[in-house]
C-alpha cells in the first residue's frame, strides 16, 4: 500500500509488470522480435503487410485475451471502467490506431521494449505519448470530461 | 509451429500481466495520466517491473546468434528521429488519455469487458487502415 496513494496497487503492478517484461524478454530472445502490440496487431489483422509472420503475430494478439481470462479465472472478476461516451472510446480508438502506426509502436513496443534497449528513438516516442496524454486528461478534467 | 507455440505463451503470459497489474481497467490508465486530478502511480510500477527483465534479456540477446526458437534476430535498427515518430507518438497520447486504452489492454479486455472493448478495437482497427491507406 501506498499510503498517500489508497487507490494504488503498486505489488500488483510490480508483479504484473514483471510478467509483461518476461513476455516481452520471451518474445526477444525465443523469435527474436520486439512484443510490440500495435505492430502485430496491424499484422495479425492483416492491415499491414511486412512484420512478422502472420502465425506469430495471430498467436500472441490472441494470447492477450487468453491470458486476461485466465486472470480473471483464477483471480476473481476484474473491474474494468470504460467511457461511458460512445464517441469518446471511437475518437479514442482512432487516434490510437492512426497514431502508434504512424509513430511505428505503442507503450509496449516502445515504452517496453525500446526503453529497456535504450533506444533513443523509442525514449523520444514515449515521453511525446506520456506527455500528450498528461496535457490530453488535464484538459479533460478541467472540461468536465472526465467520467 | 514452434514458434507459434512460443508467441501464444508470450501472449498468454502478456495478457495475464496487463490483467493482473490493473491496466486492463481504462479508468486506471487515465487515473495514472490524471496528474492534475487524483493521481494514481500503478502504471509506473507496472512499467518498472517490465523494464527490469527486458533490460536483462537486452544483455543477452546481445551475446546470441540467433533466438531459440527461429533463425534470426528481426529486430528494428531504425534510428531516424522524424516527425512520423513525433507526430504518430502526440496522436497516441491524445487518444490514450481519451479512452484511457493502448494496444494491448484494448485488445485484452475483448475477453474481459467485450462490449466496450470491441467498439475501441473495432475503431482502432480503422485507424490502422486509415493510416495504411492515407497517410503511407
Amino acid at each position: 500500500m501506498l499510503p498517500a496513494f489508497p487507490n494504488a496497487m503498486p505489488m500488483e503492478g510490480l508483479a504484473g509488470g514483471l510478467m509483461i517484461g518476461l513476455a516481452g524478454a520471451i518474445m526477444l530472445l525465443g523469435l527474436g522480435r520486439i512484443a510490440g502490440v500495435s505492430g502485430l496487431a496491424a499484422r495479425a489483422t492483416g492491415i499491414a503487410d511486412s512484420g512478422a509472420p502472420r502465425g506469430i503475430a495471430v498467436a500472441f494478439i490472441v494470447g492477450l485475451p487468453l491470458g486476461a481470462w485466465i486472470v480473471s479465472r483464477l483471480a476473481g472478476e476484474i473491474e474494468t471502467h470504460f467511457s461511458p461516451s460512445t464517441a469518446q472510446l471511437i475518437i479514442a480508438g482512432l487516434l490510437v490506431g492512426f497514431g502508434t502506426r504512424l509513430g511505428s509502436g505503442c507503450t509496449s513496443g516502445h515504452g517496453v521494449c525500446g526503453l529497456s534497449r535504450f533506444s533513443r528513438r523509442s525514449a523520444i516516442a514515449t515521453a511525446l505519448f506520456m506527455a500528450s496524454g498528461f496535457a490530453t486528461v488535464a484538459i479533460m478534467r478541467a472540461l468536465g470530461l472526465l467520467s | 509451429m514452434k514458434t507459434v507455440i512460443t508467441a501464444l505463451i508470450a501472449g498468454i503470459i502478456f495478457g495475464a500481466g496487463l490483467a493482473y497489474s490493473g491496466m486492463s481497467d481504462p479508468a486506471r490508465v487515465q487515473a495514472f495520466l490524471d496528474i492534475t486530478g487524483n493521481w494514481d502511480p500503478t502504471l509506473a510500477c507496472v512499467l518498472c517491473g517490465a523494464l527490469l527483465p527486458m533490460m536483462i534479456a537486452w544483455r543477452i540477446q546481445a551475446r546470441m546468434h540467433a533466438p531459440f526458437a527461429d533463425a534470426h534476430f528481426s529486430l528494428p535498427g531504425t534510428t531516424k528521429l522524424d516527425g512520423r515518430l513525433a507526430i504518430g507518438a502526440i496522436l497516441f497520447g491524445i487518444g490514450w488519455g481519451i479512452g484511457g486504452l493502448c494496444p494491448g489492454p484494448a485488445v485484452a479486455d475483448l475477453a474481459i469487458a467485450p462490449q466496450s472493448a470491441i467498439l475501441f478495437v473495432a475503431a482502432m482497427a480503422a485507424g490502422m487502415l486509415i493510416h495504411r491507406y492515407a497517410a503511407s
